[in-house]
């Protein structure tokens, strides 16, 4: 089975902008800069390559921390800025090219930001047109929550 | 003295195979600043992971984009294989790289007639997508899906091809030859394509690596970037190089297209003369636990599948970075300083496959 | 040369049949693996409810007091994922897709399962 090797090291928010300034200079290329959240805490991953070698930087940081942009070093960071910027809602300062908050549109703020799913049972709709029933599925415990609702639509529109 | 005008380009484009949204500040013609905005299409895939355990959630990963599916669940399931540590067997690992070559010749046919419809050659855009006919016939006859196959599964494949059905189609490949040489015969010589295309869309090696463009895009400005050298699947055992051309331009982005087409039936010709027989799925057992980057070569680039599991039925995050999200800051590179007609060549130039860049 | 490059590709156009097939007056092209709609044999399934939790889409309903199976044609997408769950091999995958719905037609369908049946008395004689 391939599996390559991946380094990860971990960074602090005062060393960030200095650390990637050293993959620049080495000649690594920025691949993503991806985020998650775990009980309160937001990992950002920092991912570069050169020649195929892979390494990442983490950031482990809690809500509210501000985090300085790299697109000081690789212009091309904006993109994945914003987008954690709009998902998640950290913030992140002095980005080159900053949508404030509109580079994706959605109907709730910071969706992946919000509370874990509650199951609530949905009241027996009437069973006729399919196009006019707004998320409600018949005689089945249905996940209710309004930003999952683009997701129910969305599959009666794949249908 | 020039004024400046804002024109909208987009969401909805004759050219654009899926809704992006640019601002061009134009002075008489010229673009002067493209500002792009997506968002049309953002159906937050990767929340499902909360709603589906992760031998189903394969299902949705596949639906990620119709072009580039396949190698989406290839993506996902090698994520979840190495933390795992799963081995996989070798004819599976065959199958997936077939099928593979078969998703990047249909992805690059779609896009050789889309490249030609955007410069308004109709002609040339209906005979690539009959070509493309003959692709999509072999993959439904063996997987049973046109453009989402639905046979990649955590431990290996869902269906298998008989050898039979293999020299079959071969065989096919080999009489279609003929029609994907003429078509790319087109694409290298005529004269109204270079017109259109030659010293359009500059983009320099150096910008190329700065701004981190990933596929057919770095390849065009000379830079041997192809994710399969690091030898997933089955890739370590088949012999070819990366295409690289040094124009950077919209028309080497072509050739480089139009030659993985012959790439990728040598892949297949070799991959069905080498496998080897034995099962197709190993067994999968228990939960995951642990994280990994997986990386595959998508008809548009490098993909990138990261997934975090803690040992529960649900994976906790599954992040997926796609080549035309990576792309769009070279495009943005790219608009600026070029005619206002040159706009749909260029933005096609990338391949924007904008349901993967915001799944 | 840069000019009439299509010229041989035009002139075999002209002299072959056309590539489409006029659907639906001629029947789609189909294969034997194709992904058709879901199909169930009701007298095989125990109604334990697995096809249900492992549908991707949500389509399958099944009720165990009723005994009933439904499933919404609309919701399905053709994945297997039903048929390769279940221990008694009752749902299969037929090659022919479902048509297309119009209004006033529903979009669930649903399948009686027989009633259950009364254990043996034989059985509690032997253990006796």
């Amino acid at each position: 089975m391939h599996k390559e090797e991946q380094t990860i090291t971990e960074v602090g928010v005062d060393n960030l902008v200095s650390e990637v300034s050293k993959m620049y200079d080495e000649g690594y290329r920025l691949v993503q800069i991806g985020c998650g959240k775990y009980d309160d805490i937001f990992e950002i991953n920092y991912s570069f390559d050169k020649d195929y070698k892979f390494v990442n930087l983490r950031l482990k940081i809690a809500e509210g921390v501000v985090v300085p942009s790299i697109t000081g070093v690789y212009l091309c960071a904006f993109i994945y800025e914003n987008e954690i910027h709009d998902l998640f809602g950290v913030s992140i300062k002095d980005i080159a090219i900053d949508f404030k908050g509109n580079l994706i549109r959605t109907s709730v703020k910071n969706p992946f930001n919000t509370p874990t799913i509650t199951k609530v049972k949905a009241a027996k709709p009437a069973k006729s047109e399919n196009a006019a029933a707004a998320g409600a599925k018949p005689d089945v415990k249905s996940d209710a929550k309004p930003d999952t609702k683009p997701d129910a639509e969305k599959k009666k529109e794949e249908a | 003295m020039a004024g400046r005008i804002v024109v909208p380009f987009g969401p909805q484009h004759p050219v654009l195979p899926e809704p992006i949204h640019l601002d061009l500040v134009l002075e008489d013609e010229r673009v002067v600043e493209a500002i792009p905005s997506i968002g049309y299409v953002h159906r937050g895939l990767e929340k499902l992971v909360e709603k589906r355990d992760f031998k189903d959630f394969v299902y949705i990963a596949e639906r990620i984009c119709g072009i580039c599916s396949f190698t989406h669940s290839v993506g996902y399931c090698k994520a979840i294989e190495a933390i795992m540590d799963l081995q996989v067997p070798e004819r599976a690992q065959y199958l997936r790289t077939i099928w593979s070559e078969y998703s990047r010749l249909h992805s690059h046919l779609l896009w050789l007639g889309l490249y030609a419809d955007a410069m308004g050659f109709e002609n040339l855009f209906m005979n690539a997508w009959r070509i493309r006919e003959t692709i999509l016939d072999a993959m439904e006859e063996t997987t049973g899906g046109r453009v989402i196959q639905g046979v990649c599964k955590v431990g290996g494949v869902r269906r298998d091809i008989s050898d039979a059905k293999l020299k079959e189609m071969t065989a096919k490949l080999d009489s279609i030859g003929g029609e994907i040489e003429d078509l790319c015969h087109v694409f290298f010589d005529d004269a109204s394509v270079k017109h259109r295309s030659v010293g359009v869309g500059m983009l320099s090696k150096e910008d190329a690596h700065k701004l981190g463009a990933v596929g057919p895009v770095a390849k065009g400005s000379g830079i041997a970037l192809d994710l399969r050298q690091t030898g997933y699947s089955a890739y370590g055992s088949l012999d070819f190089k990366p295409i690289v051309e040094t124009g950077c331009d919209c028309y080497s982005r072509c050739i480089v297209r139009a030659k993985e087409l012959a790439q990728s039936v040598d892949l297949i010709k070799q991959a069905a003369a080498n496998i080897p027989a034995g099962d197709i799925e190993v067994k999968v057992r228990g939960n995951p636990d642990g994280e990994y980057f997986s990386r595959v070569e998508q008809p548009r680039g490098e993909c990138i599948h990261y997934v975090k599991a803690n040992g529960s039925k649900n994976i906790l995050r599954e992040r997926v970075r796609t080549p035309s999200s990576a792309n769009i800051p070279p495009l943005v590179k790219m608009l600026e300083g070029c005619q206002m007609a040159d706009v749909p060549v260029i933005v096609l130039s990338i391949d924007p496959c904008i349901g993967c860049a915001e799944r | 040369m840069g000019l009439f490059s299509m010229t041989k590709t035009v002139l075999k156009s002209l002299f072959n049949k056309p590539a489409t097939i006029r659907y639906p007056a001629e029947p789609a092209k189909r294969f034997e693996g194709t992904r058709g709609q879901m199909e169930i044999d009701i007298d095989k399934c125990i109604f334990c409810g697995l096809c249900s939790k492992h549908c991707p889409a949500d389509a399958i309903t099944v009720n165990k007091n009723e005994r009933t199976w439904s499933i919404n044609r609309l919701w399905c997408i053709c994945c297997n994922s039903c048929a390769e769950n279940c221990n008694k091999d009752a749902i299969y995958q037929t090659n022919v897709y479902h048509a297309p719905i119009v209004a006033g037609e529903t979009d669930v369908d649903v399948y009686q399962g027989k009633p259950v049946e009364e254990k043996p008395a034989s059985a509690e004689e032997k253990a006796a």
